[in-house]
């Protein structure tokens, strides 16, 4: 029966001991291990959050990287099809202008054909009459006197020749 | 898992060949009482073992710290006797009251109501019981117990004073501890107790680690270990009787009206009273009870097992040798139980504690939306 009866003795000194290692522990132990241990879970958590947030900035990062090199990409060959169509566009107006001033050129050197040509034709009409006219002399000297028929002739035939000319 | 099984298996047999043991032996040691008849039955008379001494002397206190038996020369350590009798204070080592001697009119009661106490003679002739605050076997093994337990848990704290715990992970006893702080003081605590928790939290702590380090220093079978610390009614009283005090101290009005107006039909009412004002002391009580009873059944089944060999012994070679072999694997299991019974009772005291004490907090649902 003593094994079911609490003594005073060894009660008063379990009190006492308890006493002491309660105020001990709870003073100087357990608040500054459990206060740690928070401090550490809240640190780790926050480390997590943290980490976590790091990783979708990456690969927000990483995303917006693929666009922004997709985007360059498109840039340059946009810019070098403008290149290409400048290119072109720069060579067929050359061309065209080459023909222009071709063309030019050749309508020029036609206009100043066709001036010698008249200037030819009337220095040659000029001599042709020059020439008639010594003709007629030479003509007139030997047989001018004798023949004004023949001399009327000439003349006659000289301005078909020329009126004719000029009808071309 | 064919390792597994293997040790299942070897586990089984010995459980079979144990209760056979027991039962061979017929009497129930654990009972204590009873096995007086083994060591007094004409089988084993040339040399007693006085079984239920050797029990109840390991598991009950004493004025003396008995080690071991050299030979004819027992080996104890004495301890200060510290008693106020009609005559006034005495202050002496137990040596002196050795095989019954009396010293300054004190002697060890033989037998009667004060078996084993301090007594002294009145007046009438009677026995009576001085103011006795020896320490005793079991208040020197709670200092030792206590002054280990102050030693760790003052290691790890001073390991987090020293040390960044964000730059270091714990070492030593620190890394050995904060796992089990953590566990009891996050899962046990903080769920049962609910918010506010961190004023209940050192206490529940101390308990739970003051109950697990003299359960197992329960277990260790030498001095400074082997005294029945928290299978000794007084210790978990004095346990129980903080909880109770805790619980009924700090809790809040519904508490009270709980017990003395619950919302029952009012012909329910005296009933319920009686019945909630019986509970709040059986709630301790239980608690008490639960840790005393574990702690001592166990140092009493492993008593009984090492008792076994000395007792079959008597009995001839085969059987002594056959016994002792079965007696001596029993007794590691019962061991191993132990260990994962000092465990287990330091957490369910603790739960419960908590549990009780986060009740007697706990407000209405209404109240709390």
């Amino acid at each position: 029966m003593s094994l079911l009866l609490p003594d005073s003795g060894l009660l008063f000194w379990m009190v006492i001991i308890f006493a002491i290692v309660f105020v001990i522990l709870a003073r100087y132990g357990f608040p500054v291990i459990t206060k740690m241990l928070e401090k550490r879970r809240d640190y780790i958590d926050n480390s997590l959050r943290l980490a976590r947030e790091a990783d979708e900035k990456l690969s927000r990062m990483t995303q917006e990287q693929a666009r922004m090199i997709a985007q360059a990409r498109e840039e340059q060959n946009r810019i070098l099809r403008e290149a290409a169509q400048a290119r072109d566009n720069i060579v067929s107006k050359a061309k065209e202008q080459a023909q222009d001033e071709a063309r030019k050129i050749l309508e020029e050197a036609r206009v100043r054909i066709e001036a010698e040509k008249e200037s030819a034709l009337r220095e040659i009409r000029s001599q042709v009459a020059l020439l008639s006219v010594k003709v007629a002399e030479k003509v007139i000297r030997q047989n001018l006197s004798t023949d004004k028929a023949q001399m009327d002739l000439v003349n006659k035939m000289l301005d078909e020749v020329s009126s004719s000319k000029r009808g071309n | 898992m064919k390792y597994f099984l293997k040790h299942i298996s070897v586990l089984v047999m010995m459980l079979v060949t144990a209760a056979a043991a027991f039962a061979g032996n017929g009497s129930g040691l654990p009972a204590g009482a009873d096995s007086v008849h083994v060591s007094a039955s004409p089988d084993a008379a040339d040399s007693d073992i006085d079984v239920q001494g050797i029990i109840f002397g390991h598991i009950g206190d004493s004025y003396e710290w008995h080690i071991t038996d050299i030979g004819d020369k027992s080996l104890t350590i004495p301890l200060p006797v510290i008693v106020r009798s009609s005559t006034g204070w005495h202050c002496f080592l137990s040596s002196r009251l050795e095989d019954g001697a009396v010293h300054e009119g004190l002697f060890i009661s033989r037998s009667g109501k004060y078996e084993g106490k301090i007594v002294e003679i009145d007046a009438s002739g009677n026995e009576v019981r001085p103011l006795d605050i020896s320490v005793t076997k079991n208040v020197l093994a709670l200092m030792i117990s206590s002054v280990i337990l102050v030693t760790l848990i003052l290691c790890c704290s001073r390991w987090y004073r020293k040390h960044d715990v964000l730059r270091e992970a714990p070492r030593g006893v620190a890394a050995l501890l904060e796992p089990v702080i953590a566990m009891i003081n996050d899962d046990v605590i903080k769920d049962a107790v609910g918010p506010g928790y961190a004023k209940f939290a050192p206490y529940l702590l101390t308990v739970f680690f003051f109950i697990l380090i003299n359960n197992l220093m329960g277990i260790v079978p030498f001095f400074p270990g082997g005294a029945n610390i928290t299978g000794n009614i007084t210790i978990t009283f004095a346990l129980a009787f903080v909880t109770f005090l805790l619980t009924n101290l700090t809790t809040n009005k519904y508490y009270w009206k709980d017990i003395f107006c619950p919302e029952v039909p009012v012909w329910l009412k005296p009933i319920m009273v009686v019945i909630e004002v019986f509970g709040m002391f059986t709630k301790p009580f239980a608690l008490m009870l639960r840790l005393f009873a574990n702690i001592m059944a166990g140092h009493c089944l492993i008593l009984c097992v090492v008792v076994i060999i000395f007792i079959t012994a008597k009995l001839g070679a085969a059987i002594g040798g056959a016994m002792t072999v079965v007696s001596v694997f029993f007794g590691i299991f019962m061991d191993c139980l132990e260990l994962l019974v000092a465990f287990i009772q330091a957490y369910v005291f603790t739960m419960l504690s908590a549990v009780f004490i986060g009740l007697s907090r706990q407000r209405p649902e209404k109240d709390k939306a």
